[in-house]
């Protein structure tokens, strides 16, 4: 096998989950690659020899400042034709998707996504993948001559070791439609409070609170626990909660003691970011939301009667 | 402006299966519009009734799924077009983005909208695959859309906060479930939809089956996570729920 790992980063640093791709790579054997795509980056390839990495390819260009994916689609497909890569290595994320998908077309490669995990036996390369809500899990293989894998966030740990990395200057040359899409403006989310991430007891909030206003429901619940106040990506889109507290997909991965989801039907979005809760209680009026296939204790039920009258019996016997 | 919306009919949430000879989904049940597809069709029709033009709703499934798609005419798309074909069994995303672009490339649409996600397979990345294939620009995860002069601007959501894409038309757009609330059908849309005209295509018409790239080798069900408890119509849901945490030693 000779795999490359695409090295996401944000604001100076290499992501954990990109990281934890490249530590995988190195257990599987082969030769294994990283690759650094953006503008003023090099600084970040040094780092990737200890993960694994026996070489970090550096695409460093201003017109790749911007982190939209099809501008890296031009360099990992060249790097793979002309380094002769069988197998691409990617961490799931919002951009790491797209990149993978239109590599996937440019080189006729097969795609797997959402993988837990990967081995490879008897030279073929096989992926896990959990599906249909987690129920079943599917094992899955490649019929291309390059294979791509995408990983679940937070699939491995990232290991850092004592080995060192060969860095390579990797040719940049753009198509024409790769660099139609123009970013005009970024803002970062600024983050406040109490770490979620930290968080032993955590309250969400979803749509079927119904308005702004009656996310002080949550916070109450969230103040009588101890806990932090959490949302899902629908409340926060319709601004109810600030972005710092939205948990899935493309928010925080969580993992408290307790979990309790208020008015939150629970798609996968949402899952893959507290899925690692140690109990998970859900309050919801549609017996039907997906949450209760994982939730430890379901409550159907109106939440606007339950949550404030839980809150006050919670505050009874602390204050008792 | 001319949108094209690519959705999909998914079998009924609580009908999901694997067939055990095939590993593929077992699609012979009912088949319903995926869940998030509702949202990619509002904003169609809301960027038509603001821009005029024709909204399209372009699909890859077996036959029956036209019925489905008889929903998104309901709501007032003007015609959809259907490919299906034996030949696409158990296709890929490969195979799949390879259909879709070939029954988009026959309708030259400004505008080309997907939903963040299929209900099914929980895949997220079709539209960058299509996108590739039509080499076209595409923006992902996108709650806003804003016409400007020649092109568009999409507001997108990341791990890392908000940014404002711009792409000039024609474009690919991935829109999340944030983005609008779909409206239901009338009985009007709903009678209506019967006579709009609703296309069906076979491979010979998108430029042949195209090839997936991957295999199912084997499903297996993993040890179910102990069945949570259930409380349902009890007189006081609340106490129960102290209760619960009172046992489970979490308060």
């Amino acid at each position: 096998m000779k795999a490359l790992v695409y090295l996401e980063h944000h604001e100076g640093d290499v992501l954990e989950a990109s990281l934890g791709v490249l530590s995988k790579a190195a257990t599987l054997g082969g030769d294994v690659a990283g690759v650094v795509v953006g503008s003023g980056v090099r600084a970040l390839a040094d780092g990737a020899g200890s993960f694994g990495a026996s070489s970090v390819f550096v695409a460093d260009d201003e017109r790749l400042a911007s982190p939209l994916p099809q501008p890296r689609v031009d360099v990992l497909a060249r790097l793979v034709r002309h380094e002769g890569f069988d197998t691409v290595l990617i961490a799931q994320s919002v951009l790491g998707s797209d990149i993978a998908a239109g590599l996937a077309v440019r080189l006729g490669a097969g795609i797997n996504w959402d993988l837990t995990d990967i081995a490879e036996e008897d030279n073929a390369l096989h992926g896990t993948r959990p599906a249909l809500t987690d129920s079943i899990s599917v094992a899955v293989g490649w019929t291309s001559d390059v294979r791509i894998a995408v990983f679940r966030s937070g699939a491995f740990d990232a290991t850092p070791g004592d080995g060192t990395a060969e860095v390579w200057d990797a040719t940049v040359e753009l198509e024409e439609h790769s660099v139609l899409a123009e970013l005009v403006e970024a803002t970062r989310a600024e983050s406040s409070g109490p770490s979620l991430e930290a968080a032993a007891v955590i309250v969400a909030g979803g749509r079927g609170l119904g308005s702004a206003e009656r996310f002080d429901l949550v916070e109450g619940l969230a103040e009588v626990l101890g806990g932090a106040v959490a949302a899902t990506r629908a409340v926060v889109d319709t601004g109810w909660w600030p972005y710092s507290g939205q948990v899935g997909q493309t928010g925080k991965t969580v993992a408290p003691r307790l979990y309790v989801a208020v008015g939150i039907s629970g798609a996968i979005q949402h899952k893959v970011g507290m899925q690692r809760s140690g109990t998970i209680v859900a309050i919801n009026n549609d017996p039907r939301a997906p949450i209760f296939d994982y939730a430890d204790l379901s409550v159907i039920g109106d939440l606007h009667d339950i949550v404030p009258r839980l809150t006050v019996l919670l505050r009874d016997r602390r204050g008792s | 402006m001319k949108i094209a919306v690519c959705v999909k009919a998914v079998p009924d949430a609580f009908g999901r299966r694997i067939d055990p000879a095939t590993f593929r989904l077992d699609r012979t049940g009912d088949l319903s519009l995926s869940e998030y597809d509702a949202h990619p069709v509002e904003e169609a029709l809301r960027l038509r009734e603001s821009n005029g033009g024709e909204v399209i709703v372009v699909s890859l499934g077996p036959e029956r799924a036209a019925d489905a798609l008889r929903k998104t005419l309901a709501m007032g798309a003007d015609r959809s077009v259907l490919v299906s074909d034996g030949a696409f069994a158990g296709a890929d995303l490969l195979a799949t983005a390879h259909a879709l672009a070939g029954a988009l490339r026959r309708e030259t649409a400004d505008l080309i909208l997907f939903g963040q996600q299929s209900a099914d397979g929980d895949g997220a990345c079709l539209w960058a695959a299509v996108a590739e294939s039509l080499r076209l620009p595409v923006i992902s995860q996108v709650s806003e859309i804003t016409v400007v002069d020649g092109g568009l601007v999409g507001r997108r959501q990341t791990e890392f906060g908000y940014e404002r894409i711009r792409v000039p038309l024609p474009a690919v757009v991935a829109v999340s479930d944030a983005i609008n609330e779909p409206r239901y059908p009338s009985l009007k849309g709903i009678m209506g939809a019967k006579a709009k005209p609703q296309e069906v295509i076979g491979a010979d018409d998108v430029g042949g089956e195209g090839a997936s790239g991957t295999s199912v080798l084997s499903v297996s069900t993993p040890p179910a996570r102990a069945r949570g408890r259930r409380i349902e119509g009890t007189s006081d849901p609340a106490q129960d729920i102290v209760d619960y945490l009172v046992k489970e030693r979490l308060l």
